[in-house]
């Protein structure tokens, strides 16, 4: 067997003490394509953006082709031959493809100037190489999700890659986009690239992929060629246990309807959404990125214009902003913690009582701090948030205690519908655990969840209902045992997947 | 735990920079000259910054919400110029001069009240970024100001209005009096109130703030609106002082002077965080400074470098702490 073209020897990296990837060895051949699996938080992303030059590990030592290397930044990676497609693209939209393509490595002519005839060819060329349907001079922002991700591809390919990093490449797209995508990975492997594919699309690693390795806690636990491993075992190792333990059990029959949606429309977001919540039920929202469901909540919030009916205990609980939402009875806990949750620099106590500051004032709105900071106390004890100081800033805690703090501040008001988005996203499994049961003791008291996640355990595990959104419309509506993976799968992408059950 | 020490180290000593560099400059400053230190020389000091010092203590909530405001001195002209009319206005109708004060007052802390909602309304309704919306008002009023007075100058009418100018209860100068109480009150509604507290979170992260259900539009809209209320404070204050307003004169370069204190005093200019006595400091700061390079003789025409580089020195200090 021929030296591997890249070796990571005891990578591990920690963040404020806690370490998210712990002495990983992986090592990665030419021509193969590699499955990286693992849950959230399980250190995938961690593990890529180190190989990328996005971070820098904390000890251990990356080789590539045999000698030691260290990434300062993504372009040192570039230059050394590592390339990443991310997730989330990463191009200039106003910018024609061929200079995305070249955007910051631009060519030049002897006299300083952009070769941009070089430029055009070499991108017609990389694009030709692919397959894709799409012109150098094209615009951006006219481009679908598809093309924009072979733009991505190109913009990697450009310099020379030996290794191919794509992370979750696959969310976004439909079966015959991921067929023509999964026909150039095989390509380029024949080329004698080097691979990794991330993915928590386990029917699809298993199609695509030679070898996988699965991280669980930021641990290697299991590495196997492809033909010695199911889906259903790739499932196990990254969850570890079974999966009903982790997740509370089920409470009684829930009671009269709280929350009803009628026909609740915002263009180019999603469109006649209607759905009821009842009081302690816990019902899901299920479906693709992008299917509309996050808008739907900002809707529901007074966070984006919409039309339609919303009512909360048969009052009208339409918003316009909001406040006029929260004091109508919603709650939502926003997916994205750090751009639209909490405030990192404020302390802990004032972050728990930012939705609800109303309620700690007294004449002329002075803040009552004691009453405030006795309330933190509760919260803290509620939810065991780890927090020595609640008047230290936010940014010294963990971020399964931030996420804890975010959601407490979500329900200081008492509302009598929360709606939590994504709300175990990058939080370790213990983190998760206690999220979970206190979303149920939340129901178990009365109130509706509307639980939106992108993790189908969570839904499966959590939901006495599931709702699932598809390109903005409500594609369908499961029950009980219907709830399963495969069902979901089905209605969130209109195709049936061959395999997908876990 | 280790991060929480860090970060209370940092509270604080953002807390007491200003405060540090404020006692060094001025044991700087009473060694270069024996005259620092005595007591007309340090209240012509405070005097003087009180002007600009009271247009900070809005700049700070400006400031702090993520905002700017580049039309202070402008709207100082404008507003000081109305005040006069006011003034002069009532003692030509036989009013009492005690009356006709109160109305110049009156028209100046309302007239600096439209214009600061104006300019707020302009950055939250009309969208537009508080920079622009202010350079376009920072050239209106003073357009207006200039048209007004023929871009000459109005003179009072009223000998008690310029007698309250010069005048010092309790032996403190009036503005300098007028400062202290209003930042004392502003420092309150900063750091205790409701108010306060959205005008921080606002700053930190309005996106943050909208979805924790706070009126971001309206936590801005008062910030410029209280701006424009202390520059009508600030500027019949300086009308007394000179018992006139010169249309071309008054205000010019008060908006460098104000977001100046506002820096120094440990406000980051990326908004979140500051503290309403520090840009009281920061105006001292500032009013050291210049006293002090009078005394040693450094030609006054130069004094906007020192200003220029102290500014720039704050804020290159402040991204350095980041």
């Amino acid at each position: 067997m021929p030296a591997p073209l890249v070796r990571a020897r005891s990578l591990r990296k920690e963040f404020a003490g806690h370490a998210v990837l712990s002495d990983a060895d992986v090592e990665i051949r030419r021509g193969e394509i590699l499955g990286v699996i693992g849950e959230n938080g399980a250190g995938k992303s961690t593990f890529m953006k180190i190989l990328a030059g996005i971070y820098q590990p904390t000890s251990g030592h990356l080789e590539l082709d045999g000698r030691l290397v260290s990434f300062g930044s993504p372009s040192d990676a570039r230059r050394a031959g590592v390339s990443i497609v991310p997730q989330e693209f990463n191009l200039a939209a106003d910018l024609s493809v061929e200079e995305n393509v070249f955007l910051g490595a631009e060519l030049v002519t002897p006299r300083r100037t952009l070769d941009r005839a070089r430029m055009r060819a070499r991108t017609a060329q990389l694009l030709a190489e692919l397959g894709a349907n799409v012109s150098p001079a094209d615009r951006i922002d006219g481009l679908s999700a598809a093309q924009k991700q072979l733009v991505e591809v190109s913009k990697a390919l450009a310099f020379d890659a030996s290794l191919l990093i794509l992370d979750e490449p696959t969310t976004m797209l439909t079966r015959r986009e991921i067929d023509r995508l999964f026909a150039v990975m095989r390509s380029l492997r024949a080329r004698g690239m080097a691979l990794v594919y991330v993915s928590h699309k386990l029917a699809e690693v298993k199609e695509i992929c030679d070898r996988v390795i699965v991280l669980k806690d930021g641990e290697l636990v299991r590495e196997a060629p492809i033909a010695e491993i199911e889906p259903a075992e790739m499932a196990r190792c990254m969850v570890g246990r079974e999966l009903r333990e982790i997740f509370p059990p089920r409470r009684g029959s829930p009671g009269p309807v709280v929350l009803e949606v009628r026909g609740l429309t915002s263009p180019g977001a999603f469109e006649d959404v209607s759905f009821t919540a009842r009081e302690g039920e816990i019902l899901g929202f299920a479906g693709l990125v992008g299917a509309g469901r996050t808008e739907m909540a900002e809707a529901l919030m007074g966070l984006r214009p919409s039309s339609g009916a919303v009512l909360v205990g048969g009052k009208d609980a339409r918003s316009r902003n909001a406040s006029q939402a929260v004091r109508r009875g919603l709650g939502y806990l926003s997916e994205d913690r750090a751009g639209s949750g909490v405030l990192p620099g404020f302390p802990i106590a004032e972050n728990l009582t930012l939705v609800s500051l109303r309620d700690y004032c007294r004449l002329g709105g002075v803040v009552d701090r004691e009453e405030e900071m006795l309330k933190a106390r509760t919260w803290r004890e509620r939810f065991g948030i780890k927090a020595a100081d609640l008047s230290a800033p936010l940014e010294s805690l963990s971020g399964g205690n931030q996420q804890k703090v975010s959601l407490a501040k979500t329900l200081d008001p008492e509302p009598r519908v929360v709606i939590v988005d994504e709300p175990t996203r990058g939080v370790d499994v213990a983190a998760k655990q206690e999220i979970y049961r206190f979303l149920s003791e939340l129901a178990a008291r009365g109130a509706a969840i509307v639980l939106i996640s992108s993790e189908l355990e969570e839904i499966i595990g959590m939901c006495d209902r599931v709702l699932v959104m598809r390109e903005g419309r409500v594609a369908g509506e499961l029950l009980g045992e219907a709830v399963e993976e495969r069902e979901i799968m089905y209605l969130a992408t209109g195709l049936q997947t061959a395999g997908a059950s876990a | 735990m280790n991060g929480t020490l860090a970060a209370l180290r940092r509270l604080e000593w953002e807390r007491y920079a200003a405060l540090g560099a404020l006692v060094l400059l001025s044991v700087a400053s009473a060694l270069l000259s024996p005259y620092f230190l005595q007591w007309q020389n340090l209240l012509n000091i405070v005097r003087q910054v009180s002007y600009t010092g009271i247009i900070a203590l809005g700049m700070t909530f400006v400031i702090v919400s993520g905002g700017i405001d580049l039309s202070v001195g402008s709207m100082a002209a404008l507003v000081g110029s109305l005040a006069l009319l006011a003034l002069n206005a009532g003692v030509e109708a036989g009013f009492p001069q005690g009356t006709a004060v109160a109305a110049a007052v009156a028209c100046a802390v309302l007239t600096g009240l439209a214009c600061g909602l104006a300019n707020g309304l302009l950055v939250t309704k009309g969208r537009i970024a508080p920079f622009i919306v202010t350079l376009g008002t920072m050239a209106l009023f003073r357009s207006l100001s200039l048209y007004m007075a023929n871009a000459g100058e109005f003179r009072s009418e009223s000998s008690l209005f310029g007698e309250l100018g010069s005048s010092a209860p309790l032996g403190v100068p009036l503005p300098a009096l007028i400062l202290l109480a209003l930042a004392a009150a502003l420092s309150f509604v900063f750091s205790r109130t409701r108010y306060g507290r959205y005008t921080r979170a606002v700053g930190s992260n309005a996106r943050v703030a909208r979805y924790s259900a706070i009126d971001v539009d309206a936590t801005r809209l008062a910030a410029y609106t209280l701006t424009g209320v202390m520059v009508g404070v600030s500027a019949v204050l300086i009308a007394m002082r000179f018992n006139s307003v010169g249309s071309s004169t008054l205000g010019v370069n008060y908006e460098l002077d104000a977001i100046a204190a506002v820096i120094i005093g440990g406000t980051t200019m990326s908004g979140g965080r500051g503290t309403v006595w520090g840009t009281v400091i920061g105006a001292i700061t500032l009013g050291v400074i210049n006293n002090m390079l009078n005394m040693v003789g450094i030609s006054p025409y130069l004094q906007g470098t020192v200003k220029g580089l102290v500014i720039i020195g704050a804020v290159f200090i402040q991204r350095q702490r980041q």
